[in-house]
């Protein structure tokens, strides 16, 4: 998220934000201790971790889930507890190697 | 065409908002203020206001249910005493940080424990911090004034912030006095509509109300609030001297009376400035060169033109109705005195009337002859007097 710059005077009074849908601005993501990954020969795309993950952060293309928004997801762990087919897995991030973190 | 009429002071703060017709009112009963809003709510019941009423279950709705219709673009108000102000607590500091212009006619009443429910200034002076304004009444016709003028105030566009016009519980809240009240359309004329430049219905230009702020924004905000306090005190006398020019009754941050040569000056807040001033006309036959100056507007404080008022005088007697425990004198006292120093005159507290205890005529003239004898000998009053206290 951009660092916050303008003076008291400038700011727009009373904390309101002027600019809808700017949280997409701020990456979450290094709030994260566990990721979520998912293992794609086991899921069905019944998108219930869409519907639940309170972040936004699965990625859906035609129906389909495609992967995990790791700029914004937080690993709460929710998707993996709803996942009928467990084929989520919350793994421990900071041993896993760059090429892992794929979500 | 303005009439004279009698109304208690909680009728005539109901009728000066029957005249405004906010839209919203969320609102939960307490003595001595319940009236006030028994009439409101017969006025929504007869028709006679558009006004949306909302009865919730405590204070802290009422505050919430009120805060947030005001943030939704709605003119609102509600209206507490005491302890149902110390319940609203949490929410005053978000409705001023949020910049919600909400009009909340406060009755003064003591604070638990023991349990009472007269009159003194402990609920609002509590409340001195949280961002409000608070402008005060002597009497019923300044209870239905400042209520009109409160609108223009907490909604002018330099200002929006939440304001408590007070008034003295039983005192004046269930007292019948004359007083003057304007017109409707005059009324209507003079508050205007509200218009806020942001709100949550306005779904052409979407907002969002109460997100965080953090170490590297909230500091910022706060700021903006102290700036906003500063521009109410010109708003305040502004709007103070167009209500003049409506209904021949001006009104400025405080209110000198026979101070152009008073030696003492009695410094007070509500209802019993107006004993002061019946009995500063009679110690003047005495030869008792003695004023008044009546504090109306406590937030934004005007303690720098406070001062520079009382420079003639030789001794201030500031009249405290509260206490602030733990510290010498009360809070009128001690704020006031901060902005005296180097002043020639000397300063005393009275701390009185606390949970309705009487403050008479015989009260008042003690007090005056006490400082008009020190005044003389120039010796120093005692610095804090409890006024009619069993000792």
């Amino acid at each position: 998220m951009a660092k916050e710059t303008r003076s008291w005077r400038d700011m727009p009074q009373g904390g309101i934000v002027v600019t809808p849908g700017n949280s997409v601005e701020n990456q979450t993501g290094s709030w994260r201790t566990y990721v979520p990954v998912t293992n794609f020969e086991k899921c069905i795309h019944c998108v219930r971790c869409w519907i639940m993950c309170p972040d936004s952060s699965i990625l859906i293309k035609d129906g389909k889930k495609t992967g995990t928004d790791l700029e914004h997801c937080k690993g709460c762990g929710i998707c993996a507890d709803i996942c009928p087919v467990e084929c989520i897995e919350m793994k421990f991030e900071a041993s896993m190697g760059p090429d892992e973190r794929k979500g | 065409m303005a009439h004279r009429t009698a109304l208690t002071g909680n009728d005539a703060a109901a009728y000066a908002l029957k005249q405004v017709n906010p839209d919203v009112a969320a609102v939960y009963p307490i003595t001595p203020q319940t009236e006030l809003m028994h009439k409101f709510a017969s006025y929504v019941a007869d028709g006679d206001v558009d006004t949306e009423l909302v009865l919730v279950e405590s204070e802290h709705s009422a505050m919430s249910a009120t805060l947030s219709a005001s943030l939704a673009g709605a003119r609102s108000i509600t209206a507490t005493s005491s302890c149902g102000l110390a319940l609203m607590w949490e929410l005053l500091y978000v409705a001023s940080g949020a910049r919600a212009p909400i009009v909340m006619p406060e009755v003064n009443r003591a604070l638990s424990a023991p349990i009472n429910i007269h009159c003194d200034h402990s609920d609002t002076m509590g409340a001195r911090d949280s961002g409000w304004m608070q402008i005060y009444a002597e009497n019923a016709q300044e209870s239905y004034d400042n209520i009109l003028q409160a609108f223009r105030i907490a909604e002018h566009p330099d200002v929006k912030l939440p304001i408590m016009p007070c008034l003295d519980g039983f005192i004046l809240s269930h007292t019948i006095e004359a007083l003057e009240v304007l017109d409707d359309e005059k009324v209507k004329a003079f508050v205007g509509e509200y218009k806020p430049e942001n709100s949550l219905l306005n779904v052409d230009k979407p907002v969002t109300f109460g997100a965080f702020a953090l170490q590297d924004t909230y500091f910022e905000y706060k700021r903006q609030q102290v700036e906003a306090m500063r521009n109410a005190v010109k708003v305040i006398q502004d709007v103070g001297k167009e209500y003049g020019e409506i209904s021949g009754r001006s009104y400025d941050l405080f209110e000198t009376y026979m101070m152009d040569d008073a030696e003492v000056v009695i410094v007070g807040i509500g209802s019993t400035m107006g004993t002061v001033k019946f009995v500063v006309n009679q110690l003047r036959k005495e030869g008792i060169k003695a004023g008044v100056l009546k504090i109306r507007v406590f937030r934004p404080a005007p303690w720098d033109k406070v001062a520079d008022a009382l420079s003639g005088a030789k001794v201030v007697g500031v009249m405290d109705r509260s206490l602030s425990f733990g510290l010498e004198g009360g809070p009128l006292f001690n704020e006031l005195r901060s902005f005296c120093r180097g002043k020639k005159f000397a300063m005393c507290d009275f701390i009185y009337g606390l949970g309705g205890r009487d403050i008479g005529v015989t009260h008042i003239s003690d007090i005056i002859r006490g400082l008009h004898k020190a005044a003389k000998s120039g010796t120093e009053p005692e610095m804090l007097t409890f006024v009619n206290l069993r000792e």
